[in-house]
């Protein structure tokens, strides 16, 4: 039961949306653009950001949702999906996005334990400033995300298989309400 | 020195904005509804709990911005808002903020540290759902503010005699395109 009272069998954020279409409707619109707007970073990419950050928030909805639709998005290399989140390897994606994954992890913790150190990793592997303008974004946003599911204590699925349809939608609709 | 190129002569997160107006339009729209909406809890209010989120994240700029739009809104009452800041719970503000500042506080951390005896002591102190929905979806937004500001290492003007004029024009007009546009230091009035 979430602290609010908020519609029954409605999961996570959607339904936080449902008692809030005030603050839902910039918060649908600052996702749809984060993730599936035009960026250098392909959408399975800044999927895979998401994920990899509310993993580490420990917010199982925002992480087997996001985890979901990258899967989806990645299509035959979904792989790299469970290899990031559920065997801690990232030796199956670029050294660009291993860079960008270091710096999301940082913003996780806390906004200033990013180095510039960090950043030109990040240049050399390739990252240009809209790559780290966005994963700082999407580290950051998922901050928030992951707080507002979890902090309401909203209707959270157990199964990875419940989230199967849900990233398909998230994949070929994205987020607009 | 911010990370990424961005106009420098902005400051925080005016400046990121002004890098990536896609996103400024979201975040914008939802600093506006979530501050400046008067239903339930009062502009102040909201201004109070994401000033004292952004200080316990150790944010500079934000702590600083929005506890000046605060003391905008209490009149010029700076001595509440550090009360506020440094210890709530004994500062002159109604039970039922204070109950409500517990709960940011514990999102500020994660959200699941919010426990239901946190809820139910806002509720005795008169909390309504819409109150402790807004208080979660401000101490989270400004956990993104924060790190967005300081991810980037934006710039955070360290005197503090340039932050009254900033906040006025946001009590004046809002969270709008007007705070990273060229024209950010001297807005004209709405028409």
């Amino acid at each position: 039961m979430a602290y609010i009272k908020v519609e029954e069998g409605i999961p996570g954020i959607r339904s936080l949306f449902k008692f809030s279409p005030e603050t839902g409707k910039p918060l649908c619109d600052l996702a749809e653009v984060l993730l599936r707007g035009p960026s250098p970073l392909s959408s399975s990419e800044r999927e895979l950001i998401a994920a990899f950050v509310s993993n580490r928030n420990n917010c199982m909805f925002c992480m087997n949702s996001h985890a979901a639709a990258a899967r989806f998005l990645f299509d035959e290399d979904k792989q790299v999906v469970d290899d990031l989140l559920k065997n801690q390897t990232a030796d199956s994606l670029s050294p660009k996005m291993k860079a960008l994954l270091w710096i999301a992890g940082k913003v996780q913790s806390n906004g200033k334990s990013v180095t510039p150190e960090d950043i030109e990793n990040a240049r050399k592997e390739g990252a240009n400033d809209t790559d780290i303008h966005d994963t700082v974004l999407i580290a950051a946003s998922f901050s928030m995300f992951n707080r507002y599911v979890d902090g309401l204590d909203s209707y959270t699925p157990a199964n990875e298989e419940d989230y199967l349809e849900m990233g398909k939608r998230m994949g070929q609709k994205g987020y607009h309400i | 020195m911010p990370h990424i190129d961005v106009d420098k002569t902005l400051p925080g997160i005016r400046s990121l904005m002004a890098f990536r107006p896609e996103t400024a339009k979201p975040l914008s729209a939802l600093a506006e509804i979530l501050l400046r909406d008067t239903e339930g809890l009062s502009p102040a209010e909201r201004e109070l709990i994401g000033t004292y989120v952004s200080y316990l994240n150790d944010c500079f700029y934000c702590h600083h911005s929005h506890g000046e739009i605060a003391v905008c809104y209490l009149d010029g009452d700076r001595d509440l808002v550090e009360a506020v800041r440094h210890n709530y719970k004994e500062a002159p503000i109604s039970e039922k903020l204070k109950s409500l500042l517990q709960i940011a506080g514990k999102v500020q951390k994660s959200g699941k540290s919010v426990t239901p005896e946190d809820i139910e002591n806002a509720r005795q102190h008169g909390a309504t759902d819409r109150d402790i929905h807004d208080t979660v979806l401000i101490a989270a937004a400004f956990c993104l503010f924060n790190r967005y500001v300081d991810g980037l290492a934006s710039i955070a003007p360290q005197d503090l005699s340039t932050y009254p004029e900033r906040a006025r024009q946001i009590v004046e007009h809002g969270y709008g395109s007007h705070i990273y546009s060229k024209q950010a230091e001297s807005p004209k009035p709405k028409a």
